[in-house]
């Protein structure tokens, strides 16, 4: 068995609130700099940078999963991972179509552009990626597993858009495969302050949105080898595999 | 005033009557954040959200509010009613918007 050190929450330039340096290639780098083994750029409502992050990842031996930081109708942030393009495709299209369409004021609340492996921008999302989707957060839990993915509410601990703050206690019957705490907490205290939570995977990660932050904060994978099986494993704490938080 | 009184006077909507709608308001809070509900309000409030998860009807119980009126026209799902009623919570909706909303009730408690 294997420990790699993943951080599974990085902001790019597509993100309203990402900082321009962010360019996937960049994020890379910088990945490859700290010795992350895995990372996930997870903007926010939107996956237009995964594909070419795993591309330039694989030249520099990291593992890319796909993912996203998706906000629920409730306006609690979520990380959803992917493996294939298939099922990343999809899950644009969805969100899509869950995301109201709010013309973005760059100027106000960020620029929202996708980049190409030379920092060339090929598009500028028109309409705000902050806004909560249409699905309440027990529907984008089922969405995100029918398509095979893996769902885990987003710092939960945090004041804002933290499952405990929008929704006060734990949804009933909620189906997660593990919840992230923001680097500022740690599963020990998650668990004091939530019990049920003694139960759950808890990861931790940078939630960069400057280069420099990236792999601040990560957690580490037990397991046999880097892909979405064995992840997804490890996320469940079956077989052997772990995450160490 | 009782809870009746004021769906009548304000034309809410009934999704359901949980324990009836004859209980007492003492008052009422307005908050979207059901951490800041269960910190800060207090028994017998009428609740004012747009939030419809069914963790509203949760908090609601908990902190033994009044009622939970919804806002601008939000239809809650058939398990947020099916939970309300069980728990004995009145659900209420309306049309108007929160700032709307609260006024009016402002004004019918404090007349």
């Amino acid at each position: 068995m294997n420990t790699y050190r993943a951080d599974l929450h990085i902001h790019s330039v597509l993100s309203p609130c990402g900082d321009l340096e962010m360019s996937p290639g960049n994020i890379v780098e910088e990945a490859a700099r700290k010795d992350l083994d895995i990372i996930a750029v997870t903007d926010h409502n939107h996956t237009g940078h995964a594909r070419l992050t795993r591309e330039l990842g694989a030249r520099r031996g990291i593992w890319v999963v796909y993912g996203a930081e998706i906000c629920t109708r409730e306006e609690v942030h979520c990380l959803t991972f992917f493996d294939t393009n298939e099922q990343l495709g999809t899950f644009q299209v969805l969100l899509e179509e869950g995301l109201p369409e709010i013309p973005n004021d760059a100027a106000k609340l960020g620029f929202q552009v996708i980049v190409d492996e030379e920092e060339q921008i090929l598009e500028e999302i028109g309409h705000t990626l902050y806004p909560g989707v249409k699905w309440e957060i027990g529907e984008a839990s089922r969405i995100v597993h029918e398509l095979g993915g893996l769902f885990l509410p987003a710092h939960v601990d945090r004041p804002m858009n933290g499952l405990y703050a929008q929704l006060g206690v734990w949804p009933e019957g909620l189906d997660v495969d593990g919840v992230e705490v923001s680097r500022k907490c740690t599963r020990e205290d998650a668990v004091k302050d939530h019990p049920e939570l003694e139960r759950v995977t808890v990861i931790r990660n940078s939630d960069a949105h400057f280069l420099a932050d990236i792999g601040q904060c990560y957690s580490r994978f037990l397991m046999e080898r880097r892909d979405f099986s064995e992840f997804s494993l490890a996320m469940k704490g079956e077989k052997g595999r772990a995450v160490l938080a | 005033m009782t809870i009746k009184e004021i769906t009548d006077a304000l034309e809410f909507t009934v999704y359901t009557e949980g324990d009836g709608l004859g209980s007492n308001v003492s008052g009422g809070y307005v908050s979207d954040l059901l951490s800041d509900v269960m910190a800060h309000s207090k028994e017998g409030e009428l609740w004012v959200t747009l939030q419809s998860h069914v963790n509203v009807v949760a908090i609601a119980s908990l902190k033994e509010l009044s009622a939970i009126v919804l806002v601008k026209g939000i239809v809650p799902d058939a398990d947020v009613i099916r939970k309300a009623t069980e728990e004995g919570i009145p659900l209420l909706g309306t049309d108007g918007g929160t700032f709307d909303t609260a006024g009016k009730l402002f004004q019918i408690l404090n007349d």
